[in-house]
């Protein structure tokens, strides 16, 4: 099968990235040093394509009553222009099809950033309850064809210094807005221009989205100002150590979003209806989402490994695990039974060790600190 | 991609090098430090242990992936390199500095069987 490529794969390419296949996309997860990488956007400021996520607008006459019914989080909350919010979707049986970020631009117009590799079913489920509700709205995916937007994600605490910096324009429309906002600019250089307070990353930052044909311009622009290029493999070990979870991986189509750490994500009060609904409530939630660091050496905390619990049957399981550049120690996250508590002292399977490792509150790095000790 | 012309290799990316006193050391290879990416744990063998070719020896985690290191050839371990135990992140500086453990060969010829510099090659070719 042929992979999929993003505009900058050249850019990747003549970077001397390592390439790897990403659900069918041919992306780069290093361009010599994960960890110099994950440093870079902890402490100065980096950079990743994300061009293989997709966006995806939903125009029309009245998007929010469509998004009530479709997104888990409520988009009631979004009342000012610009204004995004973290949700999922959910399916009638109240597991994930995706996690997303939408954007509030104004009532006949939400655009909506979905995962690569989701995207086609994401669309299809959109479109599929457009019309089963007679919407009538207008769904585009703005990843392929002649209205292509291509994604930069610009992380670290000087991210947004570089962007004024390399994108005039953008610092009048962008210096005032509050993280999770976007803004719009338009550049001489690089056209029309997303500027979204946003990221992955637990840092400071834009995602900035351009014409696809701008990409290549704009990457290599920022990369001239001293923003280090970083790949996939930083992108996964920042955001683990930002207790953020990743599709695929901490969720999917099998796992109850309330035994995956998104509750906070999920409206269950308020009157308001949404596809999953009544699925979660009447499941509820059978398991808890925890920080995991490891205490004792003897090797990596990996997703799939078990997590023992003393004093019951029921085990856990490490979704994401990884060495943590920033701890210098091995963290995970994890589904565990609702009897764990944080501080308790678990056990983790690793090869045919049982290894000691505390519970703690997520996330475990925000802004340059670590929080979990 | 550096291969020196005076080891051993085998196609798991371990590097063997004959010493004079008919001992045999094990380290893995730039190739496969470069396919793991940072190197952030080792686990080695204990002194004494005897191991078959090809049996599991030592693991090495990267902060992408945990890899197993088999023994290239059959024998008991003699030594292991406690320094790359305190420093895992010295196999991707100098991966044929940073030895993982040496072997008494069961067998003094096995060695002769693995494969050499240009053979190895070929199989990191893509």
């Amino acid at each position: 099968m042929t992979l999929k490529a993003t505009p900058l794969n050249n850019a990747h390419r003549a970077a001397g990235a390592r390439m790897v296949d990403f659900g069918g996309w041919d992306m780069p997860v290093n361009y010599g040093s994960q960890i110099e990488e994950h440093h870079a956007v902890r402490t100065d400021v980096g950079m990743f394509d994300v061009a293989h996520m997709c966006v995806v607008d939903i125009k029309g006459d009245n998007v929010r009553a469509f998004l009530r019914g479709l997104l888990a989080n409520n988009v009631d909350k979004l009342q000012v222009s610009g204004k995004a919010l973290y949700s999922c979707m959910l399916n009638p049986q109240g597991y994930v099809i995706d996690d997303l970020i939408v954007y509030f631009i104004n009532e006949s117009w939400f655009r909506l950033v979905v995962n690569a590799g989701t995207a086609e079913k994401d669309v299809a489920w959109m479109q599929q309850q457009n019309r089963a509700t007679n919407s009538g709205l207008t769904i585009t995916q703005r990843r392929d064809g002649a209205s292509a937007m291509a994604l930069i994600a610009v992380q670290g605490p000087n991210a947004r210094a570089k962007v004024w910096q390399v994108i005039p324009e953008s610092q009048a429309v962008s210096a005032e807005i509050k993280p999770f906002n976007v803004a719009f600019a338009h550049s001489a250089v690089f056209g029309e221009a997303m500027i979204a307070r946003t990221g992955y990353t637990g840092e400071d930052g834009f995602e900035i989205g351009v014409a696809a044909e701008q990409a290549e311009a704009l990457w290599n622009a920022l990369a001239a100002a001293g923003v280090k290029p970083a790949g996939l493999g930083a992108r996964d070990t920042l955001r683990l150590e930002a207790g953020m979870n990743l599709y695929g991986q901490d969720m999917d189509e099998t796992v109850n979003p309330l035994d995956a750490g998104l509750a906070w994500t999920i409206d269950l009060v308020s009157e308001r209806d949404f596809i999953g609904k009544a699925a979660l409530q009447s499941m509820g939630q059978n398991a808890q989402f925890v920080g995991l660091i490891l205490r004792e050496k003897g090797g990596v905390l990996r997703a799939h490994q078990k997590v023992i619990v003393a004093g019951t049957e029921a085990t856990g399981e490490i979704t994401s695990g990884t060495f943590s550049p920033t701890m210098q120690q091995a963290i995970a996250l994890a589904r565990v039974p609702m009897n764990v508590a944080v501080g308790d002292t678990v056990h983790v399977e690793i090869r045919d060790k049982k290894l000691a490792a505390s519970v703690v509150k997520l996330p475990f790095v925000r802004n340059g600190k670590i929080l979990a000790v | 991609m550096n291969i020196p012309a005076d080891l051993k290799y085998t196609e798991s990316h371990e590097w063997v090098r004959a010493e004079a006193d008919g001992t045999v050391t094990v380290g893995i290879t730039e190739f496969a430090q470069d396919a793991l990416g940072d190197i952030v744990f080792v686990e080695l063998p204990k002194v004494g242990a005897s191991f078959g070719a090809g049996d599991d020896a030592a693991v090495v985690e990267s902060v992408k992936a945990a890899s197993d290191i088999y023994a290239p050839i059959a024998g008991e371990i003699i030594a292991v390199n406690d320094d790359v135990v305190n420093a895992p992140e010295s196999i991707n500086s100098d991966a044929y500095a940073a030895w993982l453990f040496k072997i008494k060969p069961a067998d003094a010829g096995a060695i002769d069987g693995l494969l050499d510099a240009a053979a190895y090659g070929k199989t990191t070719d893509h």
